[in-house]
């Protein structure tokens, strides 16, 4: 063999991906999604979106905008407040309802603790004190449906959540009476008073959430990309100071550049170490990482082995 | 190649299974360190971490020691993505392999090395092939147990064919490995153990295995979503149908039937978000603009012209899901793509004896993880297809009117369980 023949590229130094045709893999997740939204908009009276501003709810809100065009989003959103907020993500939300003309609806946690129906938790965290209001949302506005971003590569109890998830009147989750769900034809039968949870994004990874970011340009909050920050080390986790609370004896303030990785309450959420200020740097920053993004960043997740299962049968997101 | 693998995993928690899965997750590095800390810090005893309980979501999995529930796992490597349907084999199992089953490209079955081919590998085996699943395969776990036996392995995978060939699966449809879970033997990595196995470990095999693209030549079936009508100042008039392509090519200029009722319109644009599309092929959203207006809405099936005139009365094959007893004469509604319509059940035919795996005539009702034969009237003629032909349009749901509970999985037509009866000509005995 001479050397003219050998090919210029030798198949050994070719790029390994992850996948031979991402773009193929993430137009059916979308198409997977966009489905979902439209037997929903089909099928039920009162649809409304959990909208955080966090990453994979404004997916939703970018998924739902394709998925009716040209026609506006048919559903109403709805912010469960903690009170626990990033400034950058309310102002985002607040931009995003804006800009595609939504209709905004807020649950807060606040006016539950201000009026005594909830306590403040020892510990600070009110991300467990977010179900109450979210049902009495659900069941004020009568919404028979409530599309939140959940995805099954989460953690193992939302490995077994399904697309249509059915709650009780009382919001609860029951995992062993859960419907079959077969191809696509979902079932989304519900008494008066229940409601069906439907999770657009079951099947995507955090790695095929951002890929499809980075493709379609959705904005997100500004705290996803690496900035400076004072942060304080707990349980692992660099937390900030806010309304909630800052650090306590013997936790020491210092200057890191850092990025979140999910948004949630303040109190329990935590940043990581990161200099990936773009969205390339932030995919390849995924692409390499070994914890997954809620045992990174989410103190309420690791309270137990069954933190989530616990919380989804409350009727937690 | 295709860049996606959709599979099932089916057999119990006696088998093996979790521990296999949880394998195939470590060694292929989809678990991550916060995933395996936790694993870690759960193992009874210490030692060796118990891979199954990456698998096992629930507590009350975790505390009985089985798997309840059908789990969706998601794991790349540098050639093929997965996503694996995790199906219990103990409790529910024609419920749950039925749903692992219906999206399945490629199926895993477990069998244990020292019991073979149980029961339970027949009823799996037998969902899977009612279901079309393209590719099976066997994988004989516990091979360390017998001490890595050749002939007990071949005994195993030749009885396993005999069930596969009676359901008309090819030779190479059918793949059987020697693996052994726990020890990681030919799961992900070849083992010295088996030097008389050439054939590839499980990954090696679910990496290189073709997978059946989408037929883009199949007839087009578009069940109609929702009707987009935004009357905003931009788009005062704009009418369009929006759906999924649930089978073949829409391509602007074609002629389609608007079903049931039957007129024929032509597609006049395909609308996205990202701009308009000349045609668009199965698994794509997009909104159809047509060129009349024939009060196209919510249920309407369009199809390419020669689709099968709709019907009220048919057979059909049901794997019945639900503790509530299916009887003749039940009314329950069936929904069919986008529509959902009553139904009556006729005569309860036929059921798959789950000992002998025969066809028994006239049982009289269907019970909780049965199979069988029904004939069914519906309210509204439906455009049908049989399930062999045309999966997406030949599948229904029989759902609960009062409850609201997944009754049953339908396929249209006679299906598998006919083939093995008629090609037979005998008692439609399965292996």
């Amino acid at each position: 063999m001479t050397a003219a023949s050998i090919p210029s590229q030798h198949p050994d130094t070719v790029e390994l991906r992850s996948a031979a045709s991402p773009a193929d893999q993430l137009d059916a997740l979308e198409s997977e999604a966009i489905h979902v939204m439209r037997e929903v908009a089909g099928e039920f009276d009162r649809p409304v979106i959990l909208f955080s501003g966090g990453k994979d709810s404004m997916l939703l809100v970018h998924l739902a905008r394709k998925a009716f065009w040209p026609a506006p989003i048919p559903f109403p959103v709805l912010h469960v407040d903690t009170g626990h907020n990033f400034d950058e993500v309310i102002e985002f939300r607040d931009r995003v309802v804006e800009r595609y003309g939504l209709s905004l609806e807020v649950a807060r946690v606040q006016d539950y603790i201000d009026d005594g129906r909830l306590a403040e938790r020892a510990d600070g965290t009110r991300n467990p004190l977010q179900t109450t209001p979210l049902l009495d949302a659900i069941a004020e506005h009568r919404h028979d449906a409530v599309f939140g971003g959940g995805r099954r590569d989460e953690e193992r109890a939302r490995a077994k959540e399904r697309v249509f998830s059915l709650r009780t009147a009382f919001g609860q989750w029951e995992p062993s009476r859960q419907r079959p769900e077969l191809w696509n034809l979902y079932n989304g039968r519900h008494k008066p008073g229940e409601h069906v949870r439907v999770f657009p994004l079951s099947n995507w990874t955090e790695l095929d959430v951002w890929r499809y970011i980075a493709r379609e340009g959705v904005e997100l909050p500004s705290i996803y990309y690496a900035h400076t920050r004072e942060v304080f080390a707990r349980d692992g986790m660099w937390l900030t100071s806010g309304p909630w609370g800052g650090p306590r004896d013997g936790e020491e303030v210092v200057t890191k550049s850092v990025r979140y990785r999910t948004v949630g309450d303040g109190s329990c959420t935590g940043a990581v170490e990161s200099t990936a200020a773009t969205l390339d740097e932030v995919l390849a920053e995924v692409r390499g990482s070994r914890l997954t993004e809620r045992g990174a960043t989410r103190a309420d997740d690791r309270l137990s082995e069954a933190a989530m299962e616990d919380r989804k049968r409350e009727g937690y997101f | 190649m295709a860049d996606l693998l959709k599979l099932a995993t089916a057999g119990s928690v006696d088998d093996g299974k979790s521990t296999l899965v949880g394998r195939l997750l470590y060694d292929t590095k989809s678990v991550l360190a916060d995933q395996m800390e936790a694993v870690e810090r759960a193992t009874v005893g210490g030692g060796d971490p118990d891979l199954s309980l990456l698998v096992d979501g629930l507590r009350s999995e975790r505390e009985q020691g089985i798997t309840i529930d059908v789990a969706y796992r998601y794991f790349a490597t540098p050639r093929r993505s997965f996503v694996m349907a995790d199906t219990p084999g103990h409790v529910q199992y024609t419920r749950n392999t039925v749903t692992g089953a219906s999206t399945a490209q490629l199926a895993v079955l477990l069998v244990d090395a020292r019991h073979g081919v149980v029961e339970q590998t027949r009823r799996h085996v037998a969902v899977m092939g009612l279901l079309r699943v393209p590719r099976l395969v066997l994988a004989v776990n516990k091979m360390d147990l017998v001490d890595h036996d050749e002939n007990t392995f071949w005994r195993i995978a030749k009885e396993f064919t005999g069930l596969t060939d009676a359901l008309g699966y090819g030779e190479d449809a059918v793949t059987a490995i020697p693996v052994s879970a726990k020890q990681g033997d030919n799961v992900v990595l070849p083992s010295g153990n088996t030097p008389w196995y050439e054939g590839p470990t499980l990954l090696d095999h679910l990496e290189a295995v073709p997978v059946e693209g989408a037929d883009h030549d199949a007839p087009l079936r578009f069940p109609v979503q929702y009707v987009v009508r935004p009357r905003t100042d931009a788009h005062p008039d704009y009418r369009g149908y929006a759906g999924l392509v649930a089978a073949g090519t829409v391509r602007v200029g074609d002629e389609v039937d608007v079903l049931p009722d039957g007129q024929r319109t032509r597609v006049e644009g395909i609308d996205t978000f990202d701009g308009e599309l000349r045609a668009a092929h199965v698994g794509q959203s997009v909104v159809l603009r047509l060129a009349d207006d024939l009060g196209v809405a919510r249920g309407t099936l369009l199809a390419a012209p020669g689709a099968p005139e709709p019907v009220t009365e048919f057979d059909a094959t049901v794997a019945w899901l639900h503790e509530k007893p299916l009887r003749p004469g039940a009314r329950l509604l069936l929904k069919h793509g986008t529509r959902t319509v009553q139904a009556i059940v006729g005569a309860v035919t036929h059921r798959l004896d789950t000992e002998s795996l025969a066809l028994v005539e006239d049982p009289g009702e269907l019970v909780i993880n049965d199979m069988g034969r029904v004939s069914l009237t519906v309210s509204e003629p439906l455009p049908l297809d049989g399930y062999d032909e045309v999966a997406a349009t030949g599948s229904f749901l029989l759902v609960d009117p009062q409850a609201g509970d997944t009754l049953a999985a339908g396929l249209v037509g006679r299906s598998v369980l006919a083939a093995t009866l008629d090609g037979r000509g005998g008692p439609g005995q399965l292996g």
